[in-house]
């Protein structure tokens, strides 16, 4: 079975070459049987792909140790979930999960892409086939899973503990579902280039795609953030960290590409930024791998000394990148430029948008990239943490985030800003009530705090605005306006949720910065500790056996107002012994929207333990506003016109309706 | 020791290798004064744990973060300003241990970023939206003006 999977690996390879070559030969020569090849090369590419993961996965589930990989990642004792997912829980098999979405989502374009156009669809697939061809070969070449040991070991050598949670099993494909789905717009941008034009259906079809991909990421950065909150032990939920900044940096770049997708869709303007943008977001998901992959983050000298992973990946970033920024520079005067807008318009606000949204994902680069630069070039060491992005990347944000609620209640063209002022008057009202509320009687001392909260509910009151003045809410009728309000395009809804979520999540980061509050101190069993109008009672240290680990578990009781216990929170030391390595399991309790927090540090020789807690109000938002956002755009997705085939489903709706409209 | 790993993606940190986590500030090292232990939490979350990635001290758990800590403590203790603190500590171990960059020529291009490229595309935005405004406002011919009547006042 792992032999066929690496076989499977390297037909894949060949045909990803075939892939590239002989669609992009048909688009050139105009012939039909050569570009047809792309599509069947393109599923059967991805069906070897998959079988090539199945064997690796089940040499992982059956603990075959004679695979160096398997041996390196698993052990014989583990839970079968996290053997299965241990997968891709390493280098390897991550990297084979990578090509496994590209090649799903190619397939996906030869499945589905019959309504577009022959040669659009060919250069497409021969794109898609080109970042396969490259990864396929950096697999086999640097990072191949299915090398066998001999003799083979009788044990393996047991999963990073820190990985063996549920997390795993989400977050990495989520976020390479996100990652990845991006390399359809950029194939798609490049196939425009190569074709000198840009018409109707590249527009249609490279929207749905951005909101696929930009709904994955936002899905996997938020399941990501989770993770580390509870895993992590010490209830921080961002941390500016290089290897978060690779996945915001897409993210960022990916809602500029979202929104200006929207300009060249509705009013064809833009075209040349968008097609920019595009291959912009996708070489940032390049970037990030070769960041992460490459070791360059932990030293610029620990890349230097195991080199040849790091440089493969950095000569696939020099081609792609390079390549295609080439090629825009080539070729991107021949694209006509679009409709024309006034600066106060729709049109207008998504352009400011994008170029708060463009600073922002610049930011964020250099300050990821400065302190590597710098030590490269002069051997300087410097960091770049948390207060540089605090400092920067936070007013950047300030005016983008005032002006969210703007936007979509402004004309498309020429729009009337005093009007959708008037519009917002209710929900800045709510948001100003709302500043003086945290001022005034939650906390008087923070600035940030007041106007932070305010901001939040600012978004969430203006996301909620959009809604009732499209639904016409106080011009006509309740009967009317309900009826309205069913009947609004789904993809309003969808701007509408995405707002409010990112109105949540701005409301729960705020409010858990700034009135959380925290405590560390030691405990003895019986003691009770106070914190927040909170009551907890350590109740003891409790040894456990798991299956590959023992524990000291610390249990806890919530104290209620009659003194008696209304529940249980609990956190545990682990200590895995084939790794020899201790993780903290936080304990944590959610309380409405927001959570208690604990943590359990060493046992001293009395028998008192050091126990670090946090009262961490709103703190859920921050991630259930990420779930909003995720449901806003898959709302987006289910938006009439962006259904496959939608063109010919409309026309037989329209004629069905017509009876009923007509007098 | 134990490096602090990445938060949104732990599995693409495995080559890195790290290990679990812990307590940071433990009960022990913790000035029996509020305000100046206030001033220490404060200061070490602007102290980078030179052997982990990209990590506060405030955050760390490895042993250099916690004799910094002590240290940050000690020199409250006697006195010192938190600039003090700051250049004490920036004398010793370099300024790799700020986690916020100073403002220096060396990292103006660092802090230049952000303003420069939102001061340009500002400007260009505001040329290119002034150049189609031009183009916008021209007038309608006659022949262009006297169809758009008739559509108008067809009904």
């Amino acid at each position: 079975m792992v032999e066929t999977g690496h076989f499977a690996l390297v037909l894949a390879f060949a045909l990803s070459l075939v892939q590239t070559i002989v669609p992009l030969f048909g688009a050139r020569l105009n012939n039909q049987r050569l570009m047809a090849v792309g599509g069947p090369v393109a599923v059967t590419g991805f069906a070897l792909t998959a079988l090539s993961f199945f064997a690796l996965a089940s040499a992982y589930a059956n603990s075959d140790f004679s695979v160096a990989s398997v041996w390196e990642n698993s052990h014989s004792l583990q839970p079968m979930i996290y053997k299965v997912t241990g997968t891709w829980g390493n280098h390897e098999g991550s990297m084979l999960l990578w090509v496994l979405i590209l090649t799903f989502f190619g397939a996906l374009v030869a499945a589905f892409g019959s309504n577009l156009p022959a040669t659009l669809r060919a250069n497409v697939l021969a794109v898609q086939g080109a970042i396969g061809a490259a990864f396929f070969l950096f697999i086999l070449a640097t990072s191949n899973p299915f090398i066998r040991l001999n003799p083979a070991p009788i044990e393996g050598r047991d999963l990073n503990p820190v990985l063996q949670d549920l997390g795993l099993a989400i977050h990495p494909p989520l976020l390479y579902l996100g990652y990845v789905g991006f390399s359809i717009c950029f194939s798609f941008s490049i196939a425009a280039l190569i074709e000198g034009r840009i018409d109707a259906s590249w527009a249609r079809w490279v929207r749905p795609w951005t909101l696929v991909a930009w709904m994955f990421l936002t899905g996997g950065i938020a399941m990501g953030s989770y993770w580390a909150y509870y895993e992590l032990g010490w209830g921080g939920f961002w941390f500016w960290d290089p290897v978060e900044n690779a996945s915001f940096m897409p993210w960022l770049a990916g809602t500029a590409l979202l929104h200006s997708a929207i300009v060249m869709e509705k009013r064809s303007a833009l075209k040349i930024w968008t097609l920019l943008l595009a291959i912009l977001t996708f070489s940032l998901s390049l970037l990030g791998t070769f960041l992460v992959r490459s070791g360059v983050l932990t030293s610029v000298h620990a890349f230097a000394t195991d080199p040849a992973r790091g440089v493969f990946i950095l000569c696939i970033l020099t081609l792609f990148i390079g390549g295609s920024l080439a090629l825009f520079a080539l070729r991107a005067s021949r694209l006509t430029a679009g409709g024309l807008f006034h600066p106060i318009s729709r049109e207008g606000a998504l352009v400011l948008n994008n170029l708060f949204l463009t600073t922002a994902t610049a930011t964020v680069l250099v300050g990821t990239l400065y302190p590597l630069a710098l030590e490269a070039l002069t051997g300087d060491k410097i960091s770049v943490g948390a207060p540089f992005f605090d400092l920067t990347f936070g007013p950047l944000m300030l005016p983008l985030l005032v002006l969210v609620p703007f936007g979509p209640l402004l004309a498309w063209k020429r729009g009337d800003i005093i009007a959708a002022s008037q519009r917002l008057m209710a929900a800045f009202a709510t948001a100003l009530a709302a500043m003086l509320v945290t001022g005034l009687f939650i906390d008087g001392t923070s600035v940030f705090a007041a106007l932070g909260i305010g901001l939040a509910v600012w978004l969430i009151a203006g996301a909620l605005t959009d809604l009732a003045v499209k639904s016409g809410v106080g011009s006509v009728a309740p009967a009317v306006m309900l009826r309205r309000f069913a009947g609004l395009p789904r993809s309003v809804f969808g701007t509408a949720l995405a707002h409010l979520g990112l109105g949540l999540t701005l409301l729960g980061i705020v409010a858990t910065l700034s009135f959380g509050t925290e405590k560390i101190l030691t405990m003895r069993a019986g003691e009770t500790v106070e914190l927040s109008g909170h009551t907890l009672r350590f109740v003891g240290l409790y040894p456990a056996q798991g299956p590959n680990y023992s524990e000291d578990r610390g249990r806890f009781e919530l104290i209620g107002v009659s003194g008696s216990a209304v529940g249980e929170i609990s956190s545990a030391k682990r200590f895995y012994p084939v790794r020899q390595t201790t993780t903290t399991e936080s304990g944590i309790k959610t309380l409405g929207l927001s959570q208690l927090y604990i943590s359990l540090g060493d046992e001293a020789k009395d028998g008192s333990v050091v126990v670090r807690l946090w009262w961490k109000p709103l703190v859920t938002l921050i991630w259930g506003g990420g779930l909003v956002m995720m449901a806003g755009a898959a709302m987006s997705l289910m938006d009439r016109r962006l259904r496959v085939g939608a063109p010919s489903r409309r026309r037989k709706q329209a004629g069905a309706e017509a009876p009923a409209v007509l007098p | 020791m134990k490096a602090r790993f990445s938060a949104a993606l732990l599995v693409l940190m495995l080559a890195l290798g790290f290990a679990g986590s812990a307590l940071a500030v433990k009960p022990d090292e913790m000035l029996a004064d509020p305000a100046l232990e206030a001033r220490a939490r404060a200061l070490s979350e602007g102290l980078r744990c030179m052997v982990c990635q990209n990590q506060s001290i405030d955050e760390s758990d490895a042993d250099l973060a916690r004799d910094l800590r002590i240290l940050v403590r000690q020199r409250l203790v006697a006195g010192d300003t938190d600039q003090q603190v700051m250049d004490y500590l920036v004398s010793r171990y370099g300024e790799f241990v700020l986690l916020k960059p100073r403002f220096d020529l060396r990292n103006a291009l660092l802090w230049g970023t952000p303003v420069l490229l939102l001061l340009v595309g500002g400007v260009f935005i505001l040329l290119t939206a002034r150049s189609r405004r031009t183009l916008a406002t021209k007038t309608l011919s006659a022949d262009e003006q006297a169809a758009l009547d008739a559509i108008l006042h067809r009904d």
